[in-house]
């Protein structure tokens, strides 16, 4: 999956760390890294991350989630 | 409805609009356009293959080793129905005729063209040395590859050529990787063009503290290959030498803008002019109505630095502009947004966030507000003839919305009230930039409103 | 400028006939965004200016900045980091935050994800074949607390006892003179000395014998920021045990109160189970656990919304009203899931946000999500229900629901 964070929104909360550790980390106290393309695997935990962000500063492909969610409704 | 409500109903459905520019910029333009009700024909143009991918891991998860340079793929806000053109770079612009040139020979027509076609790296001057095995510069995706796979490699020692931001964070990561590193800036320390003197000083501290062998003040005068044309050497400007095997030149960005010579728009070094609504301007300072520009391209006034022309390269500016542009593109006059956001840019390096709002060289006196600067958690506040024009952080990150507010409301410099973990020895002292600027007093303006239809500014005082 | 004096709504919200639905008075609140009451103090209650002062390094949390002093509750030797300002704040936020989530201890609180379905689930089970039960008691309560006790090292046996306290400190929380009795003045201290007392007696057995719980990690680790000290640790575990809890118990009741009230939404999330965590988030800004924040100081003038709040002054933080302004979140008396703008201030924001927000979030998320899941057919028995006596932390006292 894709991701992006909008780091000049970022102040360092590191709420996606606590609930993705694999794809978000912290460098130092308040400085994020985090993997651009998470393992599929990772999805549930990203999204959290993604939900729980205070400044709303993850995107997640919406294509990707908008099939997803299609994707239950159907199932 | 008037004849020209009618027409722009008329373009939105039918109208071809061109994005000459497939990075950051491009996509979120092609996106924002589709959201704005955009149905007509939409072309992208992109000089590289491939989709749009972010760049600011390229210099710091990539290097790292964490991920690979191609997992950095944007994601997508919504789909973009457009004609994806890849890997063919514009050569020209036809303003009259109103139609995009590519280089191999093709003619895109356009009623609105939108150009975002960025900054490529600025390359040793050298040609010769440049091509030396080991000699990098850090823009694109093969460019991190590259460098990349050599940092795992092991290599002996990597010169970095110039302390700007991309440089101090890739020094940073060679320290994190226990690679010895000699940074080589021709400034008096790491950062000092962008946040002055200051900072420069509290960055030289952090580099040495992490071991990065620091040279200020020198230039690299030449790069040494040897016989299988391998980097080993460089030559600095006090007659010193540095055996390094990897180097990268960190020398700032080129725009790309040469292919718009003779369209008769305002172009220049520091991008294309254009008004804060991303419409460009001829070589006669004319607004035209059907050119756009955003993201590093861009040159805009900003009233609250005294409608002073801004070229940014920062990636919410990049965002943030494509979106003005593209709104204004399908929109008449009365409807159309200018765009006042205050400018924030992001570091990583040596275990800080580094952040600023505003324009810190915009400013001729700099004071520490709050935090510790021994303990590398701070703020800095810019002023300029007694207003805050910016903020900068170490790890103090979540006190700059109040800072871009003081800078909105063209607050007062230095801010007059105390906070509690404010030094005790705080005084503003000279912001003190290389090669001194001439700043004059133009208008003060505040700038009010949240949703991008009622931002607007209004005179501060008469 | 215009001094506005409202007198007569805060005190119709502090009143517990609004527990059930303060959201009109928080309305009407809103038509003065800094308003001036009776008593010299300022409440704010709409978005933007709450998120303006919650980073604004003028506003203090340390009590002792205010320029009349708090009629006796909230005054501490050692206040914990929620009362402190940079730099103690952040040093002592730091030296908690090492032994709870990153970037020292970055999955401590993902790795809980299985325990806590366990403990869920076991409160389930015990639910089954109860034609009625309580949401709070049987639930909403003894989930969290499980949970905190674990992590912090307090023995989930001696819950009777810190429960009591806890809830006597609840209640003196937003103690009155005016028109409250001085007796839950009176409790409310003796219930913290005593709360006191018993986390020192743990934290000194932590010294001679540590475990692998945050009370040992505090009393034993030397970390960059070095040790704290034992009347440190025991605020800092003070303040923990009691947000640990006292909060999720609302947030898991509220979710599972709104779900009945939503049957619709309820049905969807048994449909689409990763809907959930926006359900939580949509949670935290209408139904928050935490609706007030009843004391920050001025420590130097504040201009804010054309008025200058004087140094010294207190001030008060109505987020739970600033989550439902129409200026900032479109439609905001609707539960709407699927609200992608949704910047809340469930957990508040700036330095002070919630240290514990990430553990409540996957509590919430977990429990509502096997509630709704397994227990059949709920029907709530009585709505509103009843509610506990604070305007600040808010929540229903029990939940009836019928199953089956």
């Amino acid at each position: 999956m894709r991701v992006v964070v909008d780091l000049s929104r970022c102040q360092g909360y590191a709420q996606c760390a606590f609930l993705a550790p694999d794809a978000f980390r912290m460098h130092g106290e308040e400085a994020l890294m985090y993997d651009p393309s998470p393992d599929d695997a990772q999805r549930e935990q990203v999204l959290r991350a993604a939900a729980a962000c205070p400044v709303q500063a993850i995107l997640v492909d919406r294509l990707e989630g908008r099939d997803a969610a299609a994707e239950a409704m159907r199932s | 409805m008037t004849s020209r409500t009618e027409a722009l109903q008329t373009f939105k459905r039918e109208g071809r609009i061109v994005i000459v520019g497939a990075s950051l910029a491009g996509l979120r333009a092609a996106e924002s356009l589709r959201d704005e009700g955009f149905t007509g024909s939409l072309t992208v143009i992109g000089d590289e293959k491939g989709e749009p991918y972010d760049r600011p891991p390229l210099s710091k998860q990539v290097l790292t080793g964490w991920v690979p340079a191609e997992a950095t793929t944007l994601p997508r806000r919504r789909e973009v129905d457009a004609q994806w053109l890849l890997g063919v770079p514009a050569s020209g612009l036809d303003v009259a005729a109103g139609l995009v040139r590519l280089a191999d020979g093709r003619e895109v027509p356009y009623d609105r063209v939108l150009i975002a076609t960025g900054v490529r790296a600025r390359p040793w001057p050298h040609e010769a040395e440049a091509a030396l095995d080991g000699v990098f510069v850090v823009r694109t995706r093969e460019d991190a590859a590259g460098l990349r796979q050599r940092l795992a490699d092991g290599p002996d020692r990597v010169l970095i050529i110039g302390a700007g931001f991309t440089g101090s964070e890739i020094a940073s990561i060679c320290r994190e990787r226990d690679i010895p590193v000699t940074v080589a800036e021709l400034g008096p320390g790491p950062l000092v063009g962008a946040l002055g003197a200051m900072i420069g000083e509290i960055a030289s501290e952090m580099q040495r503290a992490h071991g990065v062998d620091l040279r200020t003040g020198v230039k690299v005068t030449s790069l040494e290959g040897d016989e299988q044309g391998r980097l080993r050497r460089a030559h600095l400007s006090d007659g010193s030498t540095v055996d390094a095997d990897v180097a990268v030149v960190a020398l700032g960005g080129i725009r790309n803008t040469e292919w718009l010579q003779g369209s008769g728009l305002a172009v220049g070094p520091w991008g294309i002019a254009a008004d804060s609504g991303c419409r460009a301007m001829d070589l006669n300072g004319l607004i035209t109505d059907d050119v756009f520009v955003a993201g590093d391209v861009a040159r805009c006034p900003h009233p609250v630095y005294e409608y002073r022309f801004i070229s940014l390269e920062h990636w919410v500016n990049a965002v943030e502009q494509a979106e003005i542009a593209a709104h204004n593109m399908v929109h008449l006059q009365a409807d159309r947004w200018p765009h006042l956001t205050i400018p924030s840019f992001w570091s990583i390096q040596f275990g800080v966030n580094i952040k600023s709002v505003g324009v810190p060289t915009f400013a001729d006196e700099v004071v520490i507000t709050q935090g510790s600067v021994a303990e590398r958690r701070f703020v800095a506040t810019y002023g300029y003839q007694g207003r805050v024009t910016a903020a900068v952080t170490f790890n103090n990150a979540k006190w700059l919305d109040h800072y871009r507010k003081l800078i909105e409301t063209a607050a007062p410099f230095p801010p007059p009230c105390p906070t509690p973990d404010q030094p005790v020895d705080a005084k503003p002292v000279p912001v003190d930039f290389p090669g001194p600027m001439l700043l004059a007093q133009g208008a003060t303006v505040v700038v009010t409103g949240h949703d991008p239809d009622e931002r607007r500014v209004t005179a501060a005082r008469p | 400028m215009t001094m506005t004096r409202t007198p007569g709504i805060l005190p119709r919200i502090l009143d517990y006939s609004a527990r059930a639905d303060p959201y009109p008075l928080y309305a009407e609140l809103r038509r003065t965004p800094v308003a001036l009451q009776e008593d010299g103090s300022y409440v704010i209650s709409t978005y933007r200016e709450l998120t303006a002062l919650l980073h604004d390094p003028h506003l203090s949390s340390d009590i002792r900045n205010l320029a009349h002093p708090l009629p006796g509750a909230g005054r501490e030797d050692n206040p914990a980091f929620l009362n402190l300002d940079p730099p103690e704040h952040d040093r002592m936020r730091r030296m908690a935050m090492r032994h709870f989530g990153p970037p020292h201890t970055p999955g401590l609180v993902d790795g809980m994800r299985p325990d806590m379905t366990a403990v869920v689930n076991g409160l389930i089970d015990g639910l089954q074949g109860r034609k009625q039960i309580d949401v709070v008691d049987d639930f909403a309560y003894p989930f969290p607390v499980t949970v905190i006790c674990h992590l912090l090292g307090v023995p989930r046996e001696d819950e009777p006892r810190f429960h009591q306290w806890v809830e006597a400190l609840v209640d003196a929380i937003d103690y009155n003179p005016a028109v409250d009795p001085p007796e839950r003045l009176q409790k409310g201290m003796q219930a913290r000395a005593e709360l006191r007392q018993y986390l020192g007696g743990l934290v000194e057995e932590r010294h001679s014998r540590p475990g692998d719980d945050i009370l040992s990690k505090l009393a034993t680790d030397d970390g960059p920021d070095g040790r704290m000290t034992d009347e440190q640790i025991i605020s800092t575990a003070n303040l923990l045990l009691i947000a640990g809890h006292e909060t999720t118990v609302n947030l898991i009741t509220n979710g599972v109160l709104t779900l009945l009230r939503h049957p619709q939404m309820l049905q969807r999330l048994r449909n689409e189970p990763g809907l959930i965590i926006r359900l939580v988030e949509e949670l935290l800004r209408y139904e928050p656990p935490v609706h007030i924040i009843p004391w920050r100081a001025a420590y130097s003038d504040i201009t804010i919304a054309d008025t200058t709040i004087p140094k010294g002054s207190q001030i008060m933080l109505m987020l739970a009203s600033g989550s439902r302004d129409p200026d900032r979140f479109h439609d905001p008396d609707r539960f709407d899931p699927d609200r992608q703008d949704n910047q809340h201030l469930g957990f508040g924001s700036g330095i002070h946000l919630c240290f514990g927000g990430p553990l409540a979030r996957l509590e919430a998320q977990i429990a509502i999500t096997e509630f709704v899941r397994r227990v059949d057919n709920p029907r709530l028995v009585a709505d509103p229900p009843p509610y506990r006596r604070s305007p600040i932390l808010r929540g229903p006292l029990h939940l009836l629901v019928e199953q089956g």
